[in-house]
């Protein structure tokens, strides 16, 4: 038997999931999913930015467009670190493609137009 | 003197949205007056996660929820002016404002003011000891590191457990910083559940509840320590609990305040939300004047800011249409016994079919509870909760037809059991 909080929306619902995996106290199927994963492989967004050579800005905020692997995270933050972009650059631009072999892309979450 | 039908101040997510809805009911002739040099204000800061669950069923970033909002905002045409400071708002709604052309004055039949929150910051809460440099809101650290890329310290403490501190933890630790420890004056924490999982837990990083702290040391101008102790029941340090933390950071996440300074000149009250008194349609004291968003009470969630901000331009369309009464048939509505603050405070007499909307807020968690909403001693409805905080705001939609609205007060209450 495990208590987890469920992060996916800000109801944050309290989960009971047993040794089977079932799931109880989530008020939606996504807390579900959510547990299993969490239990088996814990995945998370990582949002971030990198530099950009812009008129407007000097850094455009990024995205995981899919949830990574936890253990993963800081090697994806330092591949971030290590990008500089140049405007023009779209919403869901993609920055950097296939990270660290997870089919996971990091992503443009703002328009920066010159 | 220009003249528009509605000026809103503030171009933020409430300012945006309640734009887009005036729009679309046919009030076409808008300006709005934004002091930055970009719409969507706060949420162009927040890089994170987690917005639009409600407004768009996905998960957005905050620049991408915004970046929804100024498209519309654009395509419609609707006239904004940036870098514009708003100085004041008279009585017969002539809102000044100075910008590169200098001072100028519009009149305005309707305002709607959607100027935000402030943060709290160390005078505010009379933190201890120095005041060296290395202390800043969390705010202020988010706006450096997200918008500057500059990271304001690398061994930091955080007051407050509030949400964009939680968030701040999370930020600071991915980009190479070592986040000490969270003090929460309070039992229980200030932030949503999520963002103790997300944004502590998943970094290791300890919450103090019921400890704060005691002295803030930089005698050479620089931050050096801090001093956390723990507090009793009646917030009073607990001598010997005493701990130093080395730290070149403290970020200070202890409140947010609806940034009213363009009302006080006005003569209207303000509510326990510190935000003014209003009526179902966000409508202050002044006739024609509303507020929407962090001004008027502070969310924690921007999908509940634009769906206010829609039911303030409801307002606006009414009372252009002659259909918002200003009468003194009205029914106060009173947070009561466990409740910190209701939205409207006021609830006038109209004869139309709209729901009313009650946002509130309990002054501490519950277990196993009712909510209950009265008019009179008339019980209206009754809601069980499992389990209830004050960081998570309340919505409760009642059919107006269930209300004699004859001026009884109407109240919101918590019923243990
Ligand atoms: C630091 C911070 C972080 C947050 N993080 C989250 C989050 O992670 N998730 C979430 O859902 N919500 C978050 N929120 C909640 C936030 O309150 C809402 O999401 C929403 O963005 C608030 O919208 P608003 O339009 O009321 O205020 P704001 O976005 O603050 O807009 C107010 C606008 O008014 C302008 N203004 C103010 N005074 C004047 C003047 N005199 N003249 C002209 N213009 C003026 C400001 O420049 C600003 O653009 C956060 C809030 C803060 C303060
Ligand atoms: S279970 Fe569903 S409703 Fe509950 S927090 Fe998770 S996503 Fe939100």
């Amino acid at each position: 038997m495990k208590e987890l909080i469920c992060i996916v929306c800000p109801r944050g619902c309290h989960l009971t999931v047993d040794d089977n995996l079932n799931v109880s106290g989530n008020n939606c199927p996504r807390g579900e999913a959510y547990a299993k994963a969490e239990l088996t492989h814990p995945t998370r967004t990582l949002t971030s930015t990198v530099k950009i050579t812009s008129k407007l800005e000097v850094r455009c905020p990024v995205k995981t467009d899919k949830p990574l692997p936890k253990e993963k995270i800081y090697e994806a933050m330092d591949l971030i670190n290590h990008v500089k972009i140049s405007a023009p650059v779209k919403i869901g631009d993609i920055i950097l493609e296939n990270i660290l072999g997870t089919d996971v892309n990091i992503v443009a979450t703002k328009n920066i137009n010159e | 003197m220009e003249q528009f039908d509605l000026v809103i101040i503030g171009g933020g997510s409430a300012g945006m949205s309640a734009a887009i809805e005036s729009y679309n009911l046919g009030i076409k002739d808008i300006l709005i007056l934004e002091k930055n040099n970009y719409l969507g204000g706060i949420l162009n800061q927040c890089i994170h996660n987690g917005f639009g669950l409600q407004e768009f069923k996905e998960e957005l970033t905050g620049p991408e929820f915004m970046s929804r909002f100024s498209k519309k905002v654009n395509e419609l045409g609707i006239k904004y002016e940036l870098n514009t400071n708003v100085l004041g708002i008279s009585k017969d709604k002539v809102v000044s404002y100075s910008n590169k052309d200098g001072y100028k004055e519009v009149k305005a039949k309707a305002i709607i003011l959607t100027t935000g929150c402030y943060e709290r910051n160390a005078g505010a809460i009379s933190l201890g000891g120095d005041r060296p440099s290395g202390v800043y809101t969390a705010g202020q650290a988010q706006l450096y590191l997200n918008n500057y890329g500059k990271l304001v310290g690398k061994k930091v403490f955080i007051l407050g457990s509030g949400d964009i501190g939680l968030i701040m933890a999370r930020r600071m630790s991915l980009e190479g910083a070592k986040v000490l420890g969270v003090a929460e004056l309070m039992p229980y924490s200030a932030g949503l559940n999520r963002n103790i999982v997300q944004c502590l837990q998943d970094f290791n990083i300890p919450l103090y509840l019921s400890h704060t702290v005691k002295e803030v040391i930089g005698p050479k101008g620089h931050l050096e320590k801090i001093v956390l102790a723990q507090v009793d029941e009646r917030f009073n340090f607990i001598p010997g609990t005493e701990q130093e933390f080395e730290c070149d950071t403290l970020l200070l996440s202890v409140g947010l305040v609806p940034n009213v300074d363009l009302l006080s000149k006005l003569g209207i009250h303000f509510a326990k939300s510190r935000g003014p008194v209003v009526n179902q349609y966000m409508e202050t004291e002044l006739e024609g004047l509303f507020a929407s968003g962090n001004v008027l009470h502070v969310h924690d969630l921007v999908d509940y800011v634009v769906s206010e901000a829609r039911e303030a331009a409801q307002g606006v369309y009414l009372f252009l249409n002659n259909k918002l009464p200003n009468t003194n048939e009205k029914s106060l509505v009173k947070p009561l016994k466990g409740v910190g603050y209701v939205v409207p405070n006021y609830i006038q007499k109209i004869d139309n079919d709209d729901k009313l909307i009650f946002k509130f807020r309990v002054a501490k968690p519950y277990k196993n509870i009712n909510l209950v909403i009265k008019e009179g001693d008339k019980v209206i409805k009754k809601i069980f909760k499992l389990a209830i905080i004050p960081s998570e705001m309340e919505i409760v939609k009642i059919d107006k037809k269930l209300f004699e609205l004859n001026g009884e007060d109407i109240t919101v209450e918590v019923e243990e059991k």
